[in-house]
């Protein structure tokens, strides 16, 4: 009959507009910035770098500055400056470090390629979303002062991915060790040259 | 340059009204619709001469969001064009990166693990689902039903989109497809969700249909409204749900049986009339049949590794050579050419945009009716501007 | 489907003195092409869409690429042998030459009828600059219609026999073909001054340090 589908239609909208008010699967929007969404782990916004410690976050980048996320960078929003001199990183080797280390978030378009591409799990993926500046070029310009940020703030926001990266560094920095134990054993267990016996060989 | 001539404002001495309409009688008008129109669905702009109310020429511009894709894809690597596809097909994002991921395990001869290949359907047919949705809900807002159908399809989509943050760490622009896999294995929470929304979404389609299928007013609207015929669809490359409300039984799905497709048991839904309304009509079958798809690949979902051992993420250099790679994508067949010379950057990078091809036609749609017409033959094709223009 | 080699020996012997080259792919895609000359393009094509066990009905993708001059450098050895009665010599010989340019359109073909595909065809043009002429496909094809004037668009091949070959994604009084390798972007947008590059390089160009004042 003539009309019947535009009334089965009236009754969808009216199920819809009562189930509006006590279903919440009918009504899924937030009163934001009242209430606060909840963010899943995976979700990502802009990059930030990640250093060791909290107190001294510069002192402890964990980038050595290799340069491979710039190169990667699709919108080419990244730059960085070597350091000239080398400061001790977290296992104690001798590694260079950014002097400047700029993400330009105007152009940033958050495709966490650079974070997939670093092979020192030095750069992830921040969750700050709210970032309205004043200014258009010098405030969304972030310096690596203002992108480093300390490990326990990775483990904050993703817990899961974070805990994963420690285990795979703590494996890299024991195999690491345990290579060089072999090698100084290797060394020591070797008959010492004959050429220097003076000196006494190396200290045990 | 003369004062513009407003004499026909005023009726002339002794006259009525109706002679400002004899001045005009048989003429024809060139009207502008677009680029800043919403029916349009973005910048787009179609130059319309009407006979009256009728159509007699439609010459549709492109250009307004043109940003030369294909060049950014030629000076960067082959990984960091990825992204870059998110942002073609702004609503589809997950099928663009598996028809340029396909493009380049082709070109490069990687082969994907079965996981990956299973995600890989869930994600394209929750991409298919969402995509089908969207599109009844601007139909029916182009039909002048103002935002009623648009909403409930948005808040269905809104489950798919929290599904691919909780995955891919991004609502739209998803970044999720790598070269022989995927990026990011999913946790059983995640399939579960997936579980609940494909259990659900039947309910919602039934709904949805309540609301339009048998609606008089819809119906009188649509029904006889831009008729394709099959001919001239296949001669002029037409794809996709357009292709398939034709009659023409083309789906790349079943066709190339790329992926994992072969492996599942659906059918393909096709229209008789080639009509807006049938082209609405195939539209909510696939999604019923993606629902079927989706379960079935949830039951069957294998274990093992997402990403081809060979694959390389950094210093990936194909060897010299071309490939075409092409899927079914909600919208159309979208392709992906190739051509390597052996360094990290394509030599040639090529998007085979299936709404900028599936416009062709729009013309011959549009002839003879009248613009509020036009206005829903434009949106049964069913386009996104950042694809069209590229 | 048939293997390239085979259609391009039934279109020799179906087009006598048509130009039909097998170009191979060496990638695992497989996707060998065929490369037309343009004189029979056309009734090529309209083969291809009409011959009952081909019935190439759709035209997927239509597309340009551009290959410019380049120099190669070719090194040849030949063997001298030593009038002295001594070892023979090698002998290489450099020679330079310049490999010349031009314009290739790509056109990849489906059968919807049979399901079978792709058959590649390629077109070249003479050059890059004034004999940039190929015959349309529109007329066999409808799907051609809008590729190739994106075509023509961005590569700058002129179509001949397109019904309405004008620019489509670049504005009409736009001058240059922004998809060949030589383009030159113009230096009139608004720039960001962030410490790239090019972005650096190209702010510098615009705005110079200001000179020092001069001293009263």
């Amino acid at each position: 009959m003539l009309g019947t589908g535009l009334l089965q239609g009236l009754a969808v909208t009216a199920k819809n507009l009562v189930g509006s008010f006590h279903d919440p699967a009918r009504l899924p929007t937030l009163e934001y910035p009242e209430v606060q969404p909840q963010l899943p782990e995976a979700y990502r916004n802009f990059p930030f770098l990640v250093s060791e410690s909290a107190e001294d976050p510069m002192g402890t980048l964990r980038c050595v500055a290799c340069q491979i996320c710039e190169k990667e960078c699709p919108p080419q929003c990244i730059y960085i400056e070597k350091s000239k001199d080398k400061k001790p990183d977290a296992a104690g080797k001798q590694q260079i470090f950014p002097a400047v280390f700029v993400i330009d978030t105007s152009v940033c378009m958050s495709c966490q390629i650079c974070v997939e591409v670093c092979p020192f799990e030095s750069i992830k993926m921040d969750q700050v979303f709210a970032i309205a500046t004043t200014e258009r070029f010098g405030s969304l310009l972030l310096t690596r002062e203002q992108l480093a940020k300390p490990n326990s703030y990775y483990h904050q926001i993703h817990p899961t991915e974070a805990a994963e990266v420690d285990r795979r560094l703590a494996a890299d920095r024991q195999a690491a060790e345990d290579k060089a134990k072999a090698a100084a054993a290797a060394k020591s267990a070797a008959p010492t040259p004959p050429a220097k016996p003076a000196t006494g060989g190396p200290a045990a | 340059m003369s004062a513009p001539d407003s004499s026909f404002l005023a009726p002339p001495a002794g006259s009525q009204v109706r002679a400002v309409h004899d001045e005009f009688h048989g003429d024809l008008l060139e009207v502008s619709m677009g680029p800043h129109h919403p029916s349009t669905h973005g910048v787009f702009r179609m130059i319309v001469t009407l006979d009256g109310e009728t159509i007699v020429k439609l010459k549709p511009v492109f250009g307004y969001l043109h940003r030369n894709h294909e060049k950014l894809g030629e000076n960067t690597s082959y990984l960091a064009s990825m992204p870059y596809t998110d942002r073609l097909d702004y609503l589809n994002s997950m099928t663009n990166n598996w028809a340029y991921a396909l493009a380049v395990e082709r070109l490069a001869g990687l082969a994907v693990p079965a996981r990956a290949e299973y995600l890989r359907v869930i994600l394209a047919e929750l991409t298919r689902l969402l995509n089908h949705s969207c599109l009844a809900g601007f139909l029916l807002q182009d039909c002048g039903c103002s935002g009623t159908p648009l909403m409930y399809a948005f808040r269905e989509r809104e489950k798919i989109l929290d599904l691919f943050e909780s995955l891919s760490g991004s609502r739209m622009m998803c970044n999720f497809q790598r070269f022989g896999g995927c990026r990011v294995d999913p946790s059983a929470d995640w399939l579960a969700g997936v579980q609940q929304l494909t259990d659900g979404y039947g309910a919602f389609l039934d709904e949805f249909e309540a609301l339009l299928t048998g609606n008089e007013i819809f119906m009188a609207r649509t029904q006889g409204v831009g008729r394709l015929a099959a001919p001239l669809a296949i001669s002029a490359g037409v794809t996709g749900p357009v292709l398939r409300a034709s009659g023409v039984a083309h789906d790349l799905r079943k066709v190339d049986g790329y992926g994992a497709y072969p492996q599942f048991d659906f059918r393909v839904p096709l229209g008789d009339h080639g009509d807006t309304y049938d082209r609405y009509m195939v539209r909510i079958l696939e999604m019923r049949e993606s629902i079927q798809i989706l379960r079935q690949a949830l039951a069957r979902l294998p274990d093992g590794p997402i990403m081809d051992p060979k694959a390389k993420l950094r210093g990936f250099r194909p060897k010299a050579g071309e490939a075409y790679g092409r899927i079914e994508g909600p919208k159309g067949e979208i392709g992906f050419y190739l051509i390597s010379d052996g360094s990290p950057n394509p030599y040639r990078y090529r998007v085979r945009p299936p709404s900028f091809i599936n416009l062709t036609i729009l013309e011959d749609l549009c002839l003879g009716h009248t613009v509020a017409d036009a206005v829903i033959i434009l949106g049964s094709v069913d386009i996104v501007l950042g694809e069209v223009d590229r | 489907m048939e293997t390239v080699e085979q259609i391009r020996d039934r279109l020799l012997a179906r087009f006598p003195g048509a130009t039909v080259e097998v170009r191979s792919n060496p990638s695992p895609s497989g996707q060998h092409s065929l490369l037309l000359g343009a004189a029979t393009a056309r009734e090529i094509a309209q083969f291809l869409r009409d011959d009952p066990a081909l019935r190439l009905d759709q035209c997927s993708n239509v597309t340009g690429v551009d290959w410019p001059e380049k120099e190669v450098v070719e090194t040849t050895k030949t063997t001298v042998p030593d009038p002295a009665g001594g070892p023979a010599k090698v002998v290489e010989q450099k020679s330079r030459r310049l490999e010349p340019g031009c314009l290739e359109v790509v056109y990849h073909l489906y059968s919807i009828a049979l399901r079978h595909g792709p058959l590649v065809l390629r077109l070249r043009t003479g050059n890059r600059t004034d004999q940039v002429t190929l015959p349309s496909l529109t007329p066999v094809w409808r799907a051609c219609e809008f590729q190739e004037r994106e075509v023509f668009d961005l590569f700058g091949v002129r179509f001949e026999g397109h019904p309405d070959l004008r620019r489509i994604l670049m504005w009409d009084g736009f001058q240059d073909h922004p998809m060949r390798r030589d383009y030159v972007e113009p230096d009139d947008y608004e720039w960001e001054p962030t410490p790239h590059g090019a972005v650096l390089a190209k702010a510098k160009r615009h705005y110079p340090a200001p000179a020092p004042a001069a001293k009263p």
